[in-house]
């Protein structure tokens, strides 16, 4: 509106300084902006991961630098009845606590959804297990499994009066693969369900609403609206749990330490066991390494059959 | 179809009293809107009528049957609500399925039902794609569809197209009329927007602070409000609405202007509201004086904006006007037309109005 005579006040630019110009060039903000990420990855993750991989190739041992054996270290394991007693514990664990920390953990974010009194001291409450430390965790269990002190035992035979002898929890293997897995789960299941309720979050009101009008019983509403609604952050969480559960280490090295006779070892205190109290590195490493193509088919057994769904992407007609 | 009766409705969240005695009376087959400015309660009306809130107090009737403990799914009714909550992770095929599917309806039956749905709202090509994949008049419109596979008694519309543009909602306006004029199911439909109100209702009903504040045929409610906020929140632009009072030579208001009442008419003296529409008033050579003060042509008519004395009313022209800010132009009032308020309670003053049109 001003006279157009007047003339335009003009911001001044600055020519930039070469160092400036060095900084908005292109290839060195690629380089600065990855290094950070890439040095770190490399030091922390990359060089431990490489030289555990090359360990699993050699017959290092404790003391002693090892040389290049190939396959002899896998093919030893291959005739090793301890090794794939602790390959068939190891799946067994996993999948058993999975199933029931999934049970249990899905059935108490479902509670936590509703509007109960006390919710947030509720909730509060259901992390306890998760913040504990684990070792603390283990130490309460081994005494919760203790065969003169076990609290169990006592509820069982003096207070109750139905038993005449304690429990043996720990002393034989298939009471002690059991008693691991209620201690695994029960350190689980807050993870669980403290992540599947922000996924239940997530899910609109209304449509219950609408599958309340469509006519949907409880049960219904559950089965056409809270699965396939929460299916893709089950998958995550479940991707994130097996991973958790399969390289578990503290709680069973802590509680059993692999007995009664080797029955509870998993691979990763069979691989600990073997490589620093045994002193056999290279071996140890072998068992480490064997673990990988289980993780792998897990991550992608649950990226694929449960993550991906089409109708969260916008493709177009089928 | 059914009709649907309001009786008494109570409704109380704690200690907030939400709606306070609704009673609105629904013959079947009718068309009604239930309309008002936001938080006064529609939703909520709405909302224990398809059994998703408890009634506090009061009776609500579906086809002469009190359903106050009927559930949702046993009052016949299809709701379509203002986000459509269309499930995501299904197609428009079994969005529109899902009530069947429960009710374990034969395939082919299903099949035949949705087709039907789809075909009267033209989503025929549409059929297999998700939620996502839709624009919002399409999901707007899939919502509708799932609610007429239900063929329901009654149908429940929670402002269903406050979420599409000007143009489309224009569109879907005379679409949705159509369409009950072609199904003739009793609708209740919540809305905030007057026009929506005025141009789809039988019957309006218009609700504010969780009391009816007046219900009838869009017409009647323009013609005669039957108080000030009625007076005030149908019609666009708003009614002027002026303070002042009624004496023997006219309506005198606040600074002295005298604004002309009609000659037969003499309500009693004291203190009132004085409303026009703004189309009711008139150029006319020996009218009052008004300065204008903005000139909004709109190509069919005008509005202006004018001061007539210290009172500042709105006027709407067929004629084009040329008079430019700062000019007088002589007005005058529809004698026929004028409403008067009572200044205290609101309430139409209405003897004398009466008289006026006998
Ligand atoms: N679940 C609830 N709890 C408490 N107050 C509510 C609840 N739902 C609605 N209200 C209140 O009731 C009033 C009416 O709300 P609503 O029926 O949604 O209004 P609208 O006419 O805009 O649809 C508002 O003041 C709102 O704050
Ligand atoms: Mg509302």
């Amino acid at each position: 509106m001003s006279a157009a005579a007047e003339p335009h006040w003009v911001h001044a630019r600055k020519e930039p300084t070469a160092l400036a110009r060095f900084f908005d060039n292109k290839a060195v903000l690629v380089i600065a902006c990855l290094f950070p990420a890439v040095g770190l990855l490399t030091v922390f993750l990359t060089y431990p991961l490489g030289l555990g991989v090359f360990l699993a190739f050699t017959d290092t041992t404790i003391g002693r630098r090892g040389v290049w054996v190939g396959l002899e270290n896998f093919q030893y394991l291959a005739s090793d009845p301890i090794f794939w007693g602790a390959v068939f514990y190891s799946v067994f664990y996993t999948a058993v606590a999975t199933v029931l920390k999934f049970a249990l953990g899905l059935w108490l974010a479902l509670l936590l959804n509703q509007h109960t009194p006390f919710k947030s001291l509720i909730r509060a409450i259901v992390l306890l297990p998760w913040i504990t430390p684990t070792v603390l965790t283990a130490i309460a269990f081994w005494w919760i499994y203790d065969p003169q002190f076990s609290i169990i035992s006592w509820v069982f035979v003096e207070a109750l009066g139905w038993r005449t002898e304690n429990f043996n929890f720990l002393g034989s293997e298939w009471p002690a693969r059991f008693s691991l897995i209620a201690a695994n789960v029960w350190r689980g299941i807050p993870f669980v369900a403290i992540s599947l309720l922000a996924g239940l979050q997530t899910i609109s009101p209304s449509l219950y609403e609408a599958a309340l009008l469509d006519g949907a019983t409880p049960w219904q509403r559950f089965r056409y609206i809270t699965v396939p609604m929460l299916l893709p952050i089950l998958a995550i969480v479940m991707t994130f749990s097996i991973i958790f559960t399969f390289t578990d280490f503290q709680l069973v090295y802590a509680i059993t330490r692999g007995g009664p006779v080797n029955s509870t070892h998993i691979l990763a205190t069979l691989a600990f066991q073997r490589g620093i109290p045994g002193g056999q590195l290279g071996e140890g490493a072998a068992i480490a390494v064997a673990m990988i193509p289980f993780l792998v088919a897990a991550t992608l057994f649950s990226y694929f059959a449960l993550a991906r769904r089409k109708w969260q992407q916008g493709e177009g007609n089928d | 179809m059914a009709s649907v009766a309001f009786r008494d409705v109570r409704k109380s969240f704690g200690s907030t009293h939400v709606l306070h005695g609704v009673s609105v009376e629904i013959p079947d087959g009718e068309f009604v809107v239930l309309v008002g400015p936001s938080g006064c309660g529609k939703s909520t009306l709405l909302r224990m009528l398809a059994g998703l809130e408890n009634i506090t107090g009061g009776e609500i009737l579906i086809g002469g049957r009190v359903v106050n403990q009927v559930p949702p799914k046993d009052r016949d009714i299809a709701m379509v609500f203002q986000n459509y909550a269309l499930y995501p992770h299904m197609t428009v095929r079994d969005n529109m399925a899902f009530s069947m599917k429960l009710a374990q309806a034969p395939k082919d039956v299903m099949e035949r039902e949705v087709l039907r749905a789809a075909r009267i709202l033209g989503l025929e090509a549409l059929l297999d794609r998700f939620p996502r994949q839709l624009s919002g008049g399409q999901r707007q419109r899939v919502a509708m569809g799932r609610a007429i596979v239900r063929n329901p008694q009654v149908f429940l519309f929670d402002e269903p197209l406050s979420n599409l543009d000007a143009k489309l909602r224009v569109h879907m306006r005379s679409e949705m009329k159509e369409l009950h004029q072609r199904l003739r199911t009793t609708t209740v439909y919540v809305t905030h927007d007057q026009i929506e109100a005025m141009t789809m209702a039988d019957t309006i009903v218009v609700m504010e602070h969780g009391h009816v504040r007046q219900a009838g045929p869009p017409l009647e409610l323009y013609d005669r409000p039957a108080n000030l906020f009625v007076a005030g929140f149908i019609g666009s632009p708003a009614m002027n609405l002026v303070e002042g009072a009624v004496t023997p030579d006219g309506f005198r208001c606040a600074d002295g202007t005298l604004l002309p009442l009609p000659r037969h008419a003499r309500p009693t003296p004291g203190t009132a509201v004085y409303g026009i529409r703004p189309e009711h008033f008139r150029l006319d050579p020996h009218g009052m004086p008004a300065r204008v003060q903005v000139v909004e042509p709109m190509g069919s008519e005008t509005q202006v904006v004018l001061r007539i004395g210290e009172v500042p009313v709105t006027g709407v022209f067929r004629e084009r006007i040329a008079a430019r800010p700062g000019d007088l132009l002589p007005v005058s009032p529809d004698l026929r037309l004028v409403h008067l308020f009572n200044k205290e309670t609101g309430e139409r003053i209405a003897p004398a109005m009466e008289e006026t049109h006998a």
